[in-house]
């Protein structure tokens, strides 16, 4: 199976880099963009055919190593 | 004192803080690789500045999963002293020892220059030869040393009096102008519920020395020396 992990930063986090992107697009004549906010997404294939199962070691991962769940917060997409 | 250095891959401060643990101590600390799977019989453990595995996905996260840091957890869980510096800091954060969040700095730049430091409290194995509200000189070299800690965190830490520094202006003073990264109340190391493990983003083992412009790191790792040297 494929998964895709997206990677965000919560709301009530500072996002500098969200807010640097907004400045970029205003810049660019962009006026009506704003709440820009930056993430980051991590795909992968796992050796699985069970979804659920997938979900599952997919979110284990997401809480060990690719989300900090203290100032992140993730989701998780599975695909055949 | 005994001391051991970790080393991953992409340390790059590991020389700096052996100069100042060798001067304060007299005695040549180790240099552990990240593989090791035991730690033999030490006073400290340090983990010094750098760009452990690039950087790659949040700074810290990988080397937080190495094999040596569950050697340097339980370490830390039974009552050892804990130095982490900068990337050693993102480290020892990551891997849970110390809490909160270390964001990109908040103007987004990679800030390499000189801070001033206030010491919040003198009576820990790594403030005792300060006083308390002492402001010293420090160099600081990251671009995501910006500590974040939500309402709850940052009442826990005041009442715990576990804020060790606070980046601040020469006479000691806090405000937007003197807080360089953005980090929540000024916040530039914490400690431990023990006051055992230490994480701070800038160097003091980069001003222990004439020749390197200064000496106001240096009573950090003396008294480390005083408390740790049985």
């Amino acid at each position: 199976m494929k998964a895709a992990v997206t990677v965000r930063l919560k709301e009530g986090v500072l996002d500098p880099q969200g807010r640097a992107i907004e400045h970029a697009l205003h810049t660019l004549g962009f006026a009506n963009v704003a709440d820009v906010r930056a993430g980051k997404i991590i795909e992968f294939t796992l050796q699985e055919t069970d979804p659920e199962a997938a979900r599952a070691e997919a979110e284990a991962m997401a809480k060990r190593l690719l989300a900090n769940t203290v100032i992140e917060r993730y989701e998780v997409r599975i695909e055949p | 004192m005994k001391a051991a250095i970790i080393l991953f891959p992409g340390t790059n401060r590991d020389r700096d803080m052996a100069i100042a643990l060798r001067g304060a101590s007299g005695r040549e600390p180790l240099r552990l690789w990240h593989t090791e799977t035991s730690l033999p019989s030490l006073d400290l453990v340090v983990l010094p500045g750098g760009f452990s595995h690039g950087d790659y996905l949040r700074c810290g996260a990988m080397a937080a999963h190495s094999p040596v840091m569950r050697e340097v957890r339980r370490f830390a869980q039974a009552g050892g002293h804990v130095l982490g510096v900068c990337n050693g800091f993102q480290i020892l954060i990551e891997a849970g020892l110390l809490p909160g969040a270390l964001l990109r700095n908040a103007n987004l730049r990679f800030i390499s220059r000189d801070c001033h430091l206030r010491v919040e409290r003198a009576d820990t194995a790594f403030t005792r030869h300060y006083q308390r509200g002492q402001v010293f000189r420090a160099p600081m070299a990251h671009g995501d040393g910006n500590y974040f800690a939500g309402e709850e965190l940052l009442g826990q830490l005041e009442d715990q009096g576990r804020v060790a520094f606070r980046y601040t202006d020469a006479a000691g003073r806090t405000g937007p102008g003197s807080n360089p990264n953005g980090s929540t109340d000024a916040i530039a190391g914490v400690y431990s519920e023990n006051l055992r493990v230490l994480g701070l983003m800038p160097h003091p083992e980069d001003l222990v020395d004439g020749l390197m412009g200064g000496t106001d790191g240096a009573p950090l790792f003396s008294g480390l020396v005083e408390s740790l040297a049985a």
